[in-house]
């Protein structure tokens, strides 16, 4: 059986000492997990050793840490495949790393704390169905197709893997996070909850709030069981600005509304105009820009000028907002056209429920019949 | 070798040394670039936030053009990248949607073919044009000079979606690029961490927070400069930095180049001729540094 070593960060907080690293060998089957790995020592080597852990199968979500530095499930990481992962990435014989989950305290060695960070921001969305007027005689019933949007955020066990690793609770401790913002979807989108816009609006009006995301696909790559939590974060933004129209004091509404026209427009990006519309769209006349608006305009400015300063705003057209050209000959009005078509159907296909069909790309006509079907013709 | 190429609009409006360096090197690595001018923004992810049929369009529409030429296509921007390959995943895997979405490009006689081959430049350089050929290509090795990888997130993440089930190095290129051309590696926490720049009109301190920690790390872990593929990390990272400075506390001043830039140091060509001086962050200790080991 193949030889692992296993270097796990520790913290004893009763002995008094910091954090320290520790290596452990184990022998164990290339399939079997990193969990295993870890219980073969607490069990054989270290009793010290302080893991947490329930079902080993990836259901109940209690065995969240970094493994290599990724946050993830032990038990559903093999032990196998997380050794030529530290291999490829440091070279060489390398041992697996095994680390607690970031963003969180550390309780004891790979035990955090999941009530300080991310339970209290679970509660901070209301995580629970806030129907409106009586409720009926017997069940809620919904048709099922309106359930589906939902059921991705449904399938989360709670494990904080994406809150480890979001790189912009890193910056900023207070955002509301990747599972919390899933588990908001999973009301916002559900036809029984009442409460769809103020959810929404809440969300959107806190600078910690759906706008705070910062697109990193951490939390996606993160989450053993699919659930995308970015992807969520988006829907909310997307029903936030669309559907309700939330005017949020972030300029996040008015950053996609800026980008999306300029694109509708022009077919390529007008930076210094996307810059002076999303802070304050319509100086010209039809909005008034809210002081916070104009404090980050004002904020943008020693940056252009030192722009202007290098030379790397090569010319005026590219300061004066507008000026920017449009694409040439009749691609701008193909450009318009597909606006048109896109913003009366608003089609939207939900990978998580389609699932890839590669199969059936391959017209029918050109698959072939395999010898003994035609010999039972 | 000949690409279809789409320079995305940043490259074209506040970070222009990087589309001017990319054509330098090209002609000297001999890869001929033919521009798609006639395709339209990627929607940089905001679209996908507004409008998912409309995104996938506009990026079907790219594709369409790509394929017109009958070349492979190639970006040079990481956010392009991974907001095209978002839309290319839906546009693959289904074929009525893909059908609904071809019939509104057919008004203007474009189709899109399952399955287009969209390469980022350092994704080409590593897998077609090839680590062994570039070496060869070298006239000025950047020996001596410590180079910070930072890749962005549109080329690392979500991995299943971007390759990495079939070529799982992908997330070691720019280290294997910057030793083929002669340099170090730096290795410092920020590498494959974000930029932070698609908040920084909407929540400026979580932005600039994330760009001055990975900047303040490189230059603690000894970094003479920073290599990206992607200019909008760029302009968190360069055009941003005295701003990131304030918002951290603390002195930066690291030089930040494009991969182009890079590799064309590495080809002979000159600080200015790439651009260089256009930068905010000076990248005068870069020239200074290579000055020294040449002499």
């Amino acid at each position: 059986m193949p030889d692992y070593t296993l270097k796990v960060r520790r913290y004893q907080p009763e002995t008094g000492d910091g954090p320290y690293w520790q290596h452990y060998d184990v022998e164990l089957d290339e399939t079997l997990s990193v969990l295993d790995g870890l219980l073969q020592v607490r069990d054989r080597e270290d009793g010290t050793l302080v893991v947490r852990c329930s079902c080993r199968a990836a259901i109940c979500g209690s065995c969240g840490v970094k493994i290599n530095g990724e946050s993830t499930l032990a038990c559903k990481t093999m032990i196998g495949e997380a050794h030529e992962f530290a291999n490829r990435r440091n070279g060489g014989n390398q041992p697996i790393v095994v680390e607690p989950m970031g963003n969180m305290p550390v309780i004891k060695d790979l035990i955090t704390d999941m009530e300080s960070t991310h339970w209290t921001k679970i509660r901070r969305v209301t995580p629970w169905l806030l129907p409106e007027g009586e409720p009926p005689q017997r069940e809620y019933v919904v048709p099922p197709e309106s359930m589906i949007d939902v059921t991705q955020s449904m399938a989360c066990i709670q494990c904080g893997a994406c809150v480890s690793a979001c790189l912009s609770m890193e910056a900023d401790p207070d955002f509301v996070g990747p599972a919390a913002l899933a588990k908001a979807y999973r009301f916002v989108g559900d036809p029984r909850d009442g409460q769809h816009e103020e959810r929404l609006y809440d969300l959107a009006q806190d600078p910690h709030g759906i706008y705070d995301c910062t697109h990193c696909f951490s939390c996606i790559d993160a989450c053993p069981k699919g659930v995308a939590p970015m992807d969520q974060i988006m829907r909310l933004r997307r029903l936030a600005g669309h559907e309700h129209e939330i005017d949020d004091v972030n300029n996040g509404h008015r950053h996609e509304v800026a980008f999306t026209k300029i694109i509708e427009k022009k077919g390529t990006l007008d930076e210094s105009m996307l810059l002076q519309e999303s802070y304050a769209p319509g100086v010209k006349g039809k909005l008034i820009p809210r002081a916070g608006a104009l404090r980050g305009l004002l904020g943008s400015i020693p940056t252009a000028l030192r722009g202007i300063r290098t030379g790397k705003m090569r010319s005026l057209p590219k300061l004066i907002p507008g000026v920017h050209g449009k694409l040439p000959g009749g691609d701008q009005k193909q450009v318009e056209r597909i606006y048109a078509h896109a913003e009366e159907h608003r089609e939207q296909l939900n990978l998580y429920i389609k699932g890839e069909e590669a199969e059936e790309d391959v017209p029918e006509e050109t698959v072939e019949p395999e010898p003994d079907e035609e010999e039972d013709r | 070798m000949k690409v279809a190429y789409w320079p995305g609009c940043v490259s074209r409006g506040f970070t222009p040394e990087l589309h001017g360096s990319m054509a330098l090197v090209a002609e000297r690595l001999g890869i001929e670039l033919v521009e798609l001018d006639r395709a339209n923004c990627c929607g940089a992810g905001v679209i996908a936030e507004h409008n998912q049929e409309l995104v996938d369009t506009l990026n079907a529409r790219t594709f369409a053009l790509a394929q017109k030429t009958g070349l492979p296509m190639m970006n040079i921007c990481s956010t392009c990248q991974g907001a095209q390959s978002e839309c290319q995943e839906r546009l693959d895997a289904d074929s009525a949607y893909r059908a609904h979405i071809n019939e509104t490009l057919a008004a203007e006689g474009l189709s899109y073919e399952q399955g287009i081959d969209n390469k980022n430049f350092l994704w080409l350089l590593v897998e077609d044009y090839g680590l062994d050929k570039l070496k060869q290509q070298v006239t000025d090795p950047l020996e001596g000079l410590r180079v910070g990888p930072f890749y962005g997130c549109y080329v690392l993440r979500p991995k299943h979606r971007l390759g990495y089930d079939e070529r799982p190095e992908r997330d070691l290129y720019l280290e294997q690029v910057i030793e083929a051309l002669g340099g170090e590696v730096v290795e410092y926490p920020g590498a494959r961490k974000c930029c932070g720049f698609p908040i920084v009109t909407m929540n400026r301190d979580t932005s600039l927070r994330q760009a001055g920690t990975h900047v303040g790390d490189a230059l603690d872990a000894g970094a003479d400069c920073l290599v990206t593929p992607c200019p909008l990390c760029h302009l968190n990272l360069d055009m941003q930095q005295p701003e990131a400075a304030k918002v951290t506390g603390r002195d930066l001043g690291l030089a930040v180049l494009h991969l182009p830039q890079l590799v064309g140091l590495a080809l002979g060509f000159k600080p200015k001729q790439l651009g260089m001086r256009k930068h905010i962050a000076s990248t005068e200790w870069v020239e200074e540094r290579l000055a020294a080991v040449a002499a």
